[in-house]
């Protein structure tokens, strides 16, 4: 329970068996009395039984889905057991569960919270056209929402029972479209975003998903599904 | 010309003997051996006699069947890909959800066991 709520941490998992383990024991130890989720999505290692280890519930997927597939199948269990918020957080050990407070307060206003990197908080930089496609989603984004959204591509989310209630049924599992399409779903459609700034830390172990080499093709794919996303049903 | 209409007509019998083989093995679902018999059934008399659009395609502006034919069939082969498109994309909504009931069916499983 936080703030009265029943909250559910998501932690999408693929291949982390270094750090998924400390991610899972840090969360249980900075909040108490909250269901943790690790929801493995078909990886090759040990994630599972690590997770497990350090107590987490952990829904195993028998092949890979990627992180929209992996976290429909977390708002769905969320919906499926009552929880009033579900939370995302990465299991690389780059999201700090001392924010989750917050976030969830930031709720008592809002139907989704993205703890943000560039709001102030934090030191966090990219470059070049990842940073230009950042840059001008949360201007698109801001603009729509009638607040400002400074970092759109965030993992670290927190959503309320609407907001599970959508999610459950309905999330994309393309690439970047568990970042962008949402947030574009959500605005269109009248749900309330805000923001709480967070320092994010330095992944634990392993590599990130993203290479400098993929920036351009992300900038192009980023502007595809935010095209795409304004004229989906 | 004799040698290129037999060329065509065997094609033709063979792309319709495998459907039909496929379809008797039941490795091909009936809508879609349906769909390929009907353009056998429509390709074989063109390939044996490739005169036979000849005045259909000049009386539309196409100066020959064979022209004809080749256009019908870009056209048709386009919108069949596209409809392949569309039926994998359903097919991996539908497996995807499958994924998603199997993986929490296993995590509630374990927490019944485990109580
Ligand atoms: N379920 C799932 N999670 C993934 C996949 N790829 C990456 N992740 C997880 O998503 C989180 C963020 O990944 P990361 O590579 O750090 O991306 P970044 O933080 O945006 O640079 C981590 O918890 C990864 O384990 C995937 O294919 N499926
Ligand atoms: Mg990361």
């Amino acid at each position: 329970m936080i703030n009265g709520k029943r909250v559910l941490i998501v932690i999408p998992a693929w291949n982390e068996q270094a750090s998924v383990a400390d991610v899972v024991r840090e969360v249980r130890g900075e909040l108490p009395g909250v269901g943790v989720l690790v929801v493995d999505d078909g990886s090759k290692d040990r994630t599972s039984d690590m997770a497990r280890d350090a107590g987490a519930t952990v829904a195993r997927l028998p092949y890979n889905l990627g992180v929209g597939g992996a976290m429909r199948l977390g708002y769905r269990y969320g919906y499926e057991h009552d929880y009033d918020v579900v939370i995302q957080v990465d299991a690389d050990g780059q999201h700090d569960p001392r924010y989750v407070p917050k976030l969830v307060d930031a709720l008592d206003d809002a139907d989704f919270v993205i703890g943000a990197r560039f709001a102030g908080e934090g030191d966090y930089t990219v470059h070049g056209p990842r940073k230009w496609a950042m840059t001008m989603l949360s201007a698109a984004l801001s603009r729509m929402n009638h607040a400002k959204l400074s970092d759109t591509t965030s993992g670290f989310r927190a959503a309320n029972r609407r907001t599970i209630e959508l999610f459950a049924f309905w999330y994309p599992v393309e690439y970047l479209g568990d970042t962008i399409e949402v947030l574009v779903r959500l605005v269109r459609n009248g749900y309330r975003l805000a923001q709480v700034p967070v320092t994010m830390r330095q992944r634990q172990a392993g590599t990130p998903s993203h290479s400098p080499v993929k920036s351009t093709v992300y900038l192009a794919r980023a502007a595809l599904i935010f095209a795409l996303s304004m004229v989906r049903k | 010309m004799v040698k290129l209409t037999i060329l065509t007509a065997i094609s033709g019998l063979a792309v319709l003997s495998i459907i039909f083989e496929l379809v008797r093995r039941r490795q091909l679902r009936e809508k879609y051996a349906i769909l390929w018999g009907l353009v056998g059934i429509v390709v074989i008399p063109l390939a044996i006699f490739p005169g036979l659009l000849n005045p259909l395609s000049r009386a539309i502006g196409v100066a020959s069947g064979v022209s004809l034919v080749l256009f019908l069939a870009v056209v048709f082969l386009l919108v069949v890909c596209i409809h392949l498109s569309w039926e994998v994309s359903r097919l991996e909504e539908e497996t995807r959800t499958l994924a998603e009931d199997l993986a929490l069916l296993r995590t509630e499983m374990r927490e019944r066991v485990g109580q």
